[in-house]
């Protein structure tokens, strides 16, 4: 994350500069977890008396194997690629934010709520919809964003701050959805009134994979370059850097937290509108799905990157997408996925020791042999 | 009994009408295809609940010879459902999926069904609906609030106090059905019985539900029952405390040694025993079945030691009578803030019950 600056003067291994040798180290210590993870997991498949080969086949087949299943990754994608980004995005300015979930599923409820008048009233979808997934983006940024001021302005630890608003954010959807905003029709499993067809936003053409792929891979995008080529960006690493020297150089701290955080509460908020524009057509307790969970694995795993979020969330869309055919075709359990993704943090976590200690990628201290 | 007639018997012979004329010419009905069944469960298998209810009536299907069954648990009500059951179509060639979640049905089931017509798709909820859903989708269920009146009954003769409590996940119609017939039942042979409910706001919960089991015992409740996703731990809870229960969806006996009286169970295999006696004949399935005791699609869990002798003598009284298609909701019968609520007898299929959003008198709690 942050480059390795040596007080003693360097010479680097094989004509390579440092920030390729970074570059390496960001590709290979996540790949080689990765594999680990695979070996690691393979041994769990032998001690059930399971296939490894079998498994991994499957988890190709399942993942990438065919048109279809492309598609179903890709689906699955869509919002943990969001939800990576929630993570992503704080992480960079020093904070561990868990509030995806809540902005998600807040996000989702707000554009369900906000177009019940516009349906109502008639309005063209073309405009609704641009409305609908603004109310998203800023009602899950406002409610993040209330975890980034109370971090910095009143001292209340963000993790729990933004996982107890989580919690909030469910009940105060479920009050709406089962009180005054119930679709009447809707008698066992209360939900808002559906947008209708008309309203539902479709899929990219040519495939099954809804809109919120690709608007996850733009703001990716733009993300990276927020982060890595403005001086937005690069206030805010050093804010996560080191807090204190940043604040003795006069930025300001407080806004970009703030705002970090809003960035991030405005990404689950997007991801809950493509919930409910693209597959729900309704807020109801289906939004709580834990893609604001799994995003925090993503966003790990990608390490803060947003860029790499798009790849990795891909990842976790294959295996998710396999762990149908895994329990089907192997009689396994659904836990056995979890196992997998389970494994593959603990590895990662292991891994980031690893960085700046790879022997063949260190730079030589100048005296030294080579 | 005098009964005019019976909604969802009509309904299901329509609905069978209209299929032979709508369906004939899709997958199924060409006989001798191999049958690949897909099943889609919104949680464990082995919740001894909902989903376990499911799994092991799906024992009965993978019986029949030509049928494979491919099973998946732990899917979640969003397009999560959908790519899992397209998966099973697309790469397991499942022709036939039964989705067993009620928030599977719209609108997952329903689009899948337009996009692979030649799929027959089956929704474990009432929701089909023949003039607007496609031919190839369908509903079953059962009223599972009878063999709660049968709960009630074993509950009223077996509870010293008189007062049951309830651990109630939601307070929608199928499950205020369960606690209104829970206290028909009790006070079909207490008069004075009651039933105290507590809603923990969600299908699972389990700290939620303990804490509830808990409160309902120190009020004094000495039987307890519930309708959560997985009644384990309310069940367990009551029995370490050393009360009565009774349990929901599967059988929970197991679980209490000592308390256990009775419980309410689906019989979903006799709905699957239909679909596996259509497939294995190459016949069209039904798009609608809907039941109860009076067609074998209920069962009570098999007496514990927490049932009294006159318990389980009037307990099998009821299911008799319920067999018998005997009505539970008798009217008039106000609801627990003096409003009449059901003014004459009602058919316990009546669509009218399928709205219900009060609490009868004697049930102690509110819906709000």
């Amino acid at each position: 994350m942050t480059a390795i600056v040596s007080a003693a003067p360097v010479v680097s291994p094989r004509g390579l500069d440092p920030r390729a040798i970074a570059s390496i180290e960001a590709v290979l210590i996540p790949v080689g977890a990765l594999v680990a993870s695979a070996i690691l997991f393979s041994f769990f498949l032998l001690a059930l008396g399971k296939s490894p080969a079998t498994f991994f086949n499957l988890v190709w087949v399942g993942g990438f194997g065919s048109a279809f299943s492309i598609q179903n990754t890709l689906q699955r994608a869509a919002p943990l690629i969001l939800t990576g980004l929630a993570f992503a995005i704080p992480a960079r300015i020093g904070l561990t934010l868990l509030g995806a979930e809540g902005a998600l599923v807040l996000g989702g409820f707000a554009a369900a709520a906000i177009a019940i008048p516009m349906v109502g009233g008639g309005w063209p979808p073309a405009i609704g919809l641009p409305i609908m997934a603004v109310a998203a983006m800023a009602v899950g940024g406002l409610w993040v964003g209330i975890a980034g001021w109370l971090r910095h302005y009143r001292g209340v630890n963000e993790t729990i701050s933004s996982l107890l608003l989580g919690y909030i954010a469910i009940a105060i959807m479920n009050f709406f959805v089962e009180g005054a905003l119930r679709d009447p029709a809707s008698a066992n499993k209360p939900s808002t009134m559906p947008i209708g067809d008309a309203w539902r936003v479709g899929p990219i053409p040519g495939t099954s994979v809804h809109w919120g792929l690709a608007a996850g891979i733009v703001l990716a995008v733009l993300l990276y370059i927020l982060m890595s080529r403005t001086t937005f960006g690069f206030a805010a690493r050093m804010t996560g850097g080191n807090v204190r020297a940043a604040r003795a150089q006069g930025l300001p701290v407080g806004a970009l937290v703030v705002v970090c955080c809003a960035i991030a509460g405005a990404c689950s908020g997007l991801a809950g509108f493509y919930e409910v524009a693209a597959i729900h057509g309704q807020a109801n307790a289906s939004l709580i799905a834990g893609y604001g969970f799994t995003g925090i694995l993503v966003a790990f795993l990608a390490r803060q990157n947003p860029l790499a979020v798009v790849p990795v969330a891909i990842l976790f869309g294959a295996l998710d997408a396999a762990g149908g055919l895994v329990q089907r075709r192997m009689a396994m359990p659904d836990a056995t996925v979890l196992v997998l993704q389970g494994i593959i943090f603990v590895v990662l976590l292991v891994s980031e020791t690893f960085y700046g200690r790879i022997p063949f990628l260190q730079p030589k201290k100048i005296g030294e042999r080579t | 009994m005098i009964r005019s007639s019976i909604n969802r018997r009509s309904l299901l012979k329509a609905g069978a009408a209209g299929l032979a004329a709508s369906a004939l010419p899709f997958g199924l009905a060409r006989a001798q295809t191999p049958i690949v069944l897909g099943a889609v469960y919104v949680g464990p298998r082995d919740d001894f609940g909902w989903n376990q209810a499911h799994a092991v009536a799906m024992d009965v299907l993978k019986q029949v010879p030509g049928v494979t069954v491919i099973e998946e648990e732990n899917v979640p009500e969003t397009d999560a459902v959908s790519k899992s059951m397209e998966s099973m179509i697309n790469l397991d060639g499942a022709n036939l999926v039964l989705a067993t979640s009620f928030g599977y049905y719209k609108p997952f089931v329903v689009e899948s069904a337009k996009k692979y017509p030649a799929v027959q798709f089956r929704h474990a909820a009432p929701l089909w609906n023949k003039d607007t859903d496609p031919a190839n989708a369908g509903s079953y269920f059962c009223y599972l609030n009878q063999a709660h009146f049968v709960d009630g009954v074993a509950a009223g003769l077996s509870s010293a106090s008189g007062k049951i409590g309830f651990v109630a996940a939601k307070p929608i119609p199928s499950v205020l059905s369960n606690i209104n017939s829970v206290l028909l039942g009790a006070r079909s042979v207490n008069p004075n019985a009651t039933v105290q409910v507590i809603f923990t706001g969600e299908w699972s919960l389990p700290v939620r539900e303990a804490e509830a089991a808990n409160a309902l015992i120190d009020a004094g409740c000495d039987v307890i029952t519930c309708h959560v996703d997985g009644p384990k731990v309310v069940i367990e809870t009551a029995e370490g405390r050393g009360v009565k229960s009774c349990g929901h969806n599967a059988s929970q006996a197991p679980l209490a040694p000592k308390g256990f009286i009775t419980g309410a169970e689906y019989k979903w295999e006799t709905i699957y025993k239909i679909y596996a006696d259509a497939l294995a004949k190459g016949e069209a399935l039904p798009n609608f079945i809907a039941g109860g005791y009076h067609n074998d699609m209920l069962r009570n869990s098999a007496y514990g030691a927490g049932a009294t002798p006159e318990a389980i003598k009037a307990a099998d009284a009821a299911i008799e009578g319920l067999k018998a298609q005997k009505p539970i909701y008798v009217g008039p019968l106000k609801d627990n803030k003096g409003n009449v609520v059901i003014d004459g007898t009602k058919d316990n299929y009546d669509p009218v019950l399928d709205g219900m959003d009060y609490l009868l008198e004697g049930v102690v709690g509110s819906t709000t």
